[in-house]
């Protein structure tokens, strides 16, 4: 009788655990409505298949992938052809979603020489970092770079070493929503930061009527590599400098310092108070869900928001991010390369894959079902290619490019960004920027000596 | 070869015997703990004596080829120097004051309810234990999305009963970032807590109750002279087990604040120094310090059981 009832009240804990814990896996990954869109094309076939196949057919790689957006679905379906065609079976790991994460557990990985990871997504800024773990893709793919816009192979090449493959692009756009910019009277979307901010909160203030959770402005303000990002939009569009300019940080100036006091001002008013948890998904979530006006994100999100499940389908365009007073539009460089590890077990096989993801092929098939900028110019004119990407016309795609410091600080890049974007995110949640970009700076300064 | 009987000091004789004894004992006391030994040897005090010896080198996680160099003190210098170190250390000690006190109090509370009989104990000292069972980067997630400003059941629940004016921004806003990470902390470990009291109190026999009942003691007496006193040793192990905890604390802040810098505890502190900026040898010194800060508490603790021993 005793045990009986023991098995009960066991049976009940495990029950309710297990619910808790399904239900919190659930909430999470409401994805299937908006993978359609990534499942209309076909992946393109694998050139030269039955050679590779005899060459490394049967070998396994580990491909550390996307997990932004629908980054993921796209790499599956990718891989699953490629295993498919070539006989080389990839496994495909979403890195962590914030960048520095991702930095982290390549970091740990390279450290201690592990053969685990045999390809892995780098950020157009680390490069410089992690150059001593990776293969020289020029003697096999050099020919293919040839392809990719000169300034991102320069940027991928490290003391001659081709050390990555670029493989698709970024910028920070504006997205708007085109139907409340009519409701309210607007003719076009804003071209300075304050004239965002009064349309933001004119609409807001408006749509807060019927729903609650409206916000005039959302961007990515949590602690992590991608405020850093959005901050030097903030800056350089304000002429406030580059954060660090020829060696010696310059971002403890006044016109800095102007801009990230507007922006902060706006947090809780135009700009949710949470924003300073928002990274790309939450973003990204909020615009789609019709739960703002305005969005700061990379391209990616356009193909989210034009697909099925999204309630914003054809109610919102993109734009150059406005600039301030004394600046002029400019969207920060992001973008993803593909390296191969050094430690890899499976060189061979792993550059045939970056070979392939690299292809003019593959990254007509990216822009397009999932709406991310090609690195190979061809592709970025091919008609279907901009008419799924709007922001490929030149309007908004010659907008002027600002890059992050990666250049000055090498392996200490991370250190450097994470100074940044603690300091910023300071400011976002209401410290005034005069007491914090002094501490920045000086702190950036002892990290470039 | 033992000795031959005599009349003479026969204590002496018993205590040779004891000797020969014991050190066989001894020896096979040895013997049997040496593979023990060796193994904590070689997970603990080898790591630890690593940790130590890395925090007088300037060692990077990403070295490369490049040389590491000793460097004496420096990075203990620059530890005891840095303002975000020693926020790190006061923010994690007011963690730790507050999550104790409160899960001690509340487990407390807790364990006497589901001590006595009622109707439909079984379940709920089994209910009890749910927080607890949850992983604790599950849970943490789960509350980040609850508590959030714009979608979270907390806010809305709380604007609808009007108890709450707006959505308040519990994880972003600076004032109340700690209470939002010390009641999820709560929420999650005063089950663990309550359980070990719970052990403690059932170890407490009834008849001492009875006999204070009988002598006609109230409720509040009993539970100063007979509960307190013989639930002292559980108490300090349950202090001891969740100071200990509460002073390594990671998972929970870095879920809901991840890299930010007003809320890094000791444990985040050195991580994001050991992975995030690749320097080890600062992360060491630091866990040095986050070593001794600990070892502090532990010493004030034994002594405080050994003083109650006696």
């Amino acid at each position: 009788m005793k045990h009986r009832r023991l098995l009960v009240l066991a049976g009940v804990v495990g029950a309710v655990a297990l619910v808790t814990s399904l239900s919190v896996a659930a909430a999470s990954s409401d994805k299937p409505a908006r993978t359609h869109q990534a499942a209309a094309i076909a992946a393109p076939k694998v050139p030269n298949a039955a050679a590779i196949k005899k060459k490394y057919g049967g070998q396994k790689i580990t491909f550390v992938g996307d997990s932004v957006g629908n980054g993921h679905v796209r790499d599956v379906a990718l891989a699953k052809r490629f295993s498919k065609d070539t006989g080389i079976k990839v496994t495909v790991n979403p890195h962590p979603a914030a960048s520095d994460q991702s930095y982290s557990q390549l970091a740990r990985a390279f450290s201690s020489k592990s053969s685990s990871i045999d390809v892995a997504m780098i950020d157009v800024v680390w490069p410089g970092a992690f150059a001593p773990y990776l293969v020289n893709l020029k003697p096999k793919l050099g020919k293919q770079s040839k392809l990719h816009a000169a300034g991102i192979v320069q940027n991928d090449t490290i003391g001659g070493k081709l050390v990555a493959m670029p493989w698709f692009g970024d910028y920070g756009i504006l997205y708007y929503r085109t139907d409340l910019l009519k409701k309210y009277n607007y003719k076009a979307p804003p071209t300075t930061w304050n004239q965002l901010f009064a349309m933001a909160k004119k609409i807001q203030d408006g749509e807060q009527k019927t729903n609650s959770n409206f916000a005039g402005f959302v961007f990515q303000g949590n602690s992590y590599e991608g405020l850093t990002c959005n901050a030097l939009e903030w800056i350089a569009s304000a002429g406030g400098g580059h954060m660090i300019d020829n060696g010696k940080a310059t971002i403890n100036n006044a016109k800095a310092a102007t801009i990230l006091d507007a922006i902060r001002a706006q947090v809780g008013k135009t700009t949710p108070r949470g924003v300073t948890s928002y990274q790309e998904d939450q973003t990204e979530h909020a615009f789609d869900s019709g739960d703002a006006a305005f969005a700061r994100n990379w391209p990616y999100q356009y193909g989210i928001g034009a697909g099925a499940g999204s309630k914003v389908k054809g109610k919102f365009s993109v734009t150059t991010l406005p600039h301030g007073a004394a600046g002029k539009p400019v969207g920060t460089v992001g973008g993803w390369q593909l390296a191969v590890s050094k430690f890899s077990k499976h060189k061979d096989a792993a550059i045939e894959f970056v070979r392939y993801m690299t292809s003019p092929a593959v990254e007509k098939f990216d822009a397009i079902t999932n709406s991310n900028v090609p690195t190979i110019p061809s592709v970025a004119k091919d008609k279907a290619v901009v008419k799924a990407n709007p922001y490929l016309k030149p309007a908004i795609a010659s907008v002027a490019r600002v890059t992050r410091p990666a250049k000055f600080l090498g392996t200490h890049y991370n250190e450097a960004s994470k100074v940044i974007y603690q300091g910023i995110n300071q400011i976002l949640n209401g410290t005034p920027a005069k007491n914090v970009l002094p501490g920045v700076q000086s702190k950036l300064n002892q990290i470039l000596k | 070869m033992s000795s031959v009987a005599t009349p003479a000091p026969a204590p002496r004789r018993r205590r040779r015997r004891r000797t020969k004894l014991q050190r066989r004992q001894t020896k096979l006391a040895w013997l049997l703990l040496l593979p023990a030994l060796a193994i904590v040897a070689l997970v603990a005090i080898y790591p630890l004596g690593k940790t130590v010896y890395q925090s007088f080198t300037d060692q990077q996680f990403l070295a490369g080829i490049t040389p590491t160099k000793w460097v004496g003190l420096d990075n203990y210098s620059t530890i005891w120097h840095d303002p975000a170190w020693k926020h790190a250390v006061i923010l994690t000690l007011k963690f730790t004051v507050i999550t104790v006190t409160f899960e001690f109090v509340l487990g407390l509370i807790i364990a006497l309810v589901v001590n006595s009989s009622f109707k439909g104990r079984g379940v709920m000292r089994a209910v009890m234990l749910v927080p607890w069972a949850i992983p604790t980067v599950v849970a943490a997630q789960m509350w980040k999305w609850m508590l959030d400003d714009t979608f979270g059941v907390v806010n809305d629940f709380g604007v609808r009963t009007h108890v709450l004016s707006h959505s308040q921004a519990w994880i972003s806003n600076p004032s109340t970032s700690l209470g939002a990470v010390c009641a999820v902390d709560i929420w999650k470990t005063t089950p663990f807590v309550a359980l070990l009291l719970l052990a403690g109190l059932q170890v407490i026999p009834k008849d001492l109750y009875e006999a204070a009942d009988v002598d006609g003691a109230s409720k509040l007496q009993q539970f100063w002279r007979i509960t307190l006193p013989l639930l002292k040793p559980a108490i300090l192990v349950t202090l001891i087990f969740r100071t200990l905890d509460a002073l390594r604390v990671f998972d929970i802040f870095a879920v809901f604040f991840g890299n930010r810098l007003d809320t890094q505890t000791m444990a985040i502190y050195i991580q994001s120094a050991i992975v995030g900026d690749g320097n080890v040898g600062l992360g060491a010194a630091a866990s040095v310090f986050m070593f001794l800060i600990i070892a502090l508490f532990v010493v004030i603790y034994v002594t405080f059981m050994r003083v109650n021993e006696e």
